[in-house]
């Protein structure tokens, strides 16, 4: 009997019963487990939740880069792990939170590398590679900086290079660790509008994990909200309709304010003696 | 993307490599005059002495000179590339140290047992091919269970440091003479490998760089780290054991026949990066064969000029450590 994500057409990707973790002797390290999800042509899910809950571990599992615990990740109605690597590289793409460190590698000579799945044993372009790698660069705007040496590059632009060679690998799946990590307020809101806009645009599914809440909640299409006990999934209304985020992210210090979307940071309090105060 | 000057630099490497191959033949501790080279080199057959000294010993040297050269420079390329690490070189597996094992163990048993072997080249060869292969084994079979290349930098030179360690006991066991022996061995010679050899050293060496340049897209991607290259469909487990062996190969099999080359490994490769601004290696592959070769050459043309040949392993670091200290002052500024 076929589950109902595969029969839907716009299921890029779906899980089922996944667990997700590390395998130890004598137990596995669970991360998360019975995970059902789904990712869909044309959505931007944006993944959040508290440090050391999995998101990472979600992301690798289901770029292939590590292996479920149990259950499995069926993409365009294949399990994934029946893929050959290369197979692989032409359904997903992403970018992780490893720096890369090369000396000496031009923006352009990284956005050709996206193309390395399409190309032959040399790494071959041909005119059509080219007009994708170009194109792919423009999206990015970073047309004027194409020459230049990734170290010399600020960190904002760096992660619009990554993100062209991930548009230049042009895969029906793009997953995305942290995509806004160590960027200024610009470049964060830029960098999400170009996900969203790649979503739209080009009709592809884009994950990514994020810590700005605040943002996926006005522009993610589906968010899952990852927590210790599982993962609350649903658009930004039905999330904080539910109140996962309230429960969540619970603390004396802020709370989220369902009207605004916004997390409110509590006054402080005369009892609660700031380190300064006890120095005295 | 091509720069500009990749392709004169190209260019004028490989006339480099031609004239210092010229000169590497012409220019000796016996002076020979230019004519008798040129008739040595026209008429090989010929039965003058001079024609004998470049026949039978400098074209040779110069053939493994080049391809010591550019072998050891792209297995120091492979070895950067394997653990993103700039101060890697052909030796961080240990499959030199194997070599040096192989060579301690035989000299010390021919003198042990039967004098008379000491004086076989080929007893040398085969000893240090077997200790390479032996150190080559052990760290494959170690490196196909590991996740982490870090991991096996650390193994190899644990090797390393095991293979010295029991180096260093035979040669506490043996006699003066023996040990003599060894210690020359150890300083890298060009000018012990005969024609006879180099049909065995030439086809070894010629499949390990033909595998290299085959190698080049994975190794771009292996640039960006582990998990990017098998994002791109890379399968870094079967890239890893083939880089480790083209590595043994083309260091074992030019340490067997020449002793350990210092030096040029670790830094051909950044010469050549620092000269095309790239770490593309579908530049820098031949463009770390060109350099190696050349520098190689050049040591072993300066090595030549006093009427004792210098060891090859103190010209290498005299003349090239300060040639890669300039060269990357240079373009850091």
């Amino acid at each position: 009997m076929k589950s109902l994500s595969q029969l839907d057409p716009s299921v890029e990707l779906f899980t089922e019963n996944l667990s997700i973790g590390y395998p130890q002797k004598p137990d596995p390290f669970i991360v998360q487990k019975e995970l059902n999800l789904q990712l869909r042509k044309g959505e931007m899910i944006c993944v959040a939740g508290p440090n050391g809950v999995g998101k990472s571990t979600l992301l690798h599992t289901l770029a292939g880069l590590q292996n479920p615990l149990a259950g499995k990740i069926v993409l365009h109605g294949q399990n994934l792990s029946s893929y050959s690597m290369t197979e692989k590289a032409f359904l997903l793409s992403l970018t992780l939170t490893d720096r890369i460190q090369v000396d000496k590698m031009t923006v352009w000579e990284l956005v050709a590398m996206g193309r390395y799945p399409h190309t032959n044993r040399f790494g071959k372009l041909h005119t059509s590679d080219l007009e994708i790698i170009e194109r792919s660069i423009a999206q990015v705007h970073l047309e004027d900086k194409k020459k230049w040496l990734l170290d010399n590059l600020s960190d904002g632009e760096r992660q619009r290079a990554m993100i062209a060679k991930v548009l230049a690998q042009a895969t029906p799946i793009l997953l995305f660790d942290e995509p806004t990590a160590h960027l200024d307020l610009t470049n964060r809101v830029s960098t999400m509008l170009l996900l969203k806009n790649v979503a739209k645009s080009c009709q592809v599914s884009v994950l990514l994990t994020t810590h700005e809440l605040e943002m996926a909640l006005q522009l993610a299409d589906q968010i899952w909200l990852m927590h210790p006990d599982g993962v609350d999934i649903g658009t930004p209304d039905e999330v904080i309709a539910k109140g996962s985020l309230q429960h969540i992210f619970q603390s004396d210090l802020f709370s989220f304010d369902p009207v605004s979307r916004r997390f409110i940071i509590h006054p402080v309090k005369e009892t609660n003696a700031s380190p300064l105060e006890i120095k005295k | 993307m091509r720069r500009p000057r990749t392709f004169l630099f190209f260019i004028l490497l490989t006339i480099l490599c031609i004239v210092l191959t010229l000169s590497d033949i012409a220019l000796g501790s016996v002076s020979i005059p230019f004519n008798a080279i040129i008739q040595a080199l026209l008429h090989p057959h010929g039965q003058t002495l001079f024609t004998d000294i470049i026949i039978q010993f400098r074209v040779p040297k110069a053939i493994t000179a080049i391809l010591t050269g550019a072998s050891l420079s792209l297995a120091g390329l492979l070895m950067q590339t394997f653990f993103r690490n700039p101060l890697a070189g052909p030796d961080v597996l240990g499959v030199t140290s194997g070599a040096s094992m192989g060579v301690a163990f035989y000299v010390m048993a021919t003198s042990w047992f039967a004098a008379s072997f000491v004086e076989s080249r080929w007893g040398l060869i085969l000893s240090a091919i077997a200790g390479a292969l032996i150190v080559l084994l052990l760290i494959l079979s170690v490196a196909s269970r590991l996740k982490q290349s870090v991991t096996i930098l650390i193994i190899g030179l644990m090797f390393s440091g095991i293979v010295g360690a029991i180096v260093s006991i035979l040669q506490n066991l043996s006699n003066p003479d023996t040990v003599k022996l060894f210690v020359v061995w150890t300083f890298g010679s060009l000018s012990a490998v005969t024609w006879y050899q180099l049909q065995i050293l030439i086809p070894l060496l010629v499949i390990g760089l033909f595998f290299t340049f085959m190698l080049q897209k994975r190794l771009n991607a292996l640039l960006l780290g582990e998990h990017y290259a098998q994002g791109l469909g890379i399968s870094v487990r079967s890239t890893r054991l083939i880089m480790i062996s083209l590595t043994g190969i083309l260091a074992g099999a030019t340490t067997a026949f020449t002793g350990p080359i210092a030096f040029i490994g670790v830094a051909v490769p950044h010469l050549a990066r620092a000269l095309f601004q790239t770490s593309n290696h579908r530049i820098i592959i031949p463009g770390t064969l060109l350099c190696g070769t050349s520098l190689l050459l050049i040591c072993d043309i300066l090595s030549q000029q006093t009427t004792y040949p210098l060891p090859l392993n103190a010209v290498n670091a005299l003349f090239g450590a300060p040639l890669i200290i300039w060269v990357v002052l240079k373009q850091r500024t």
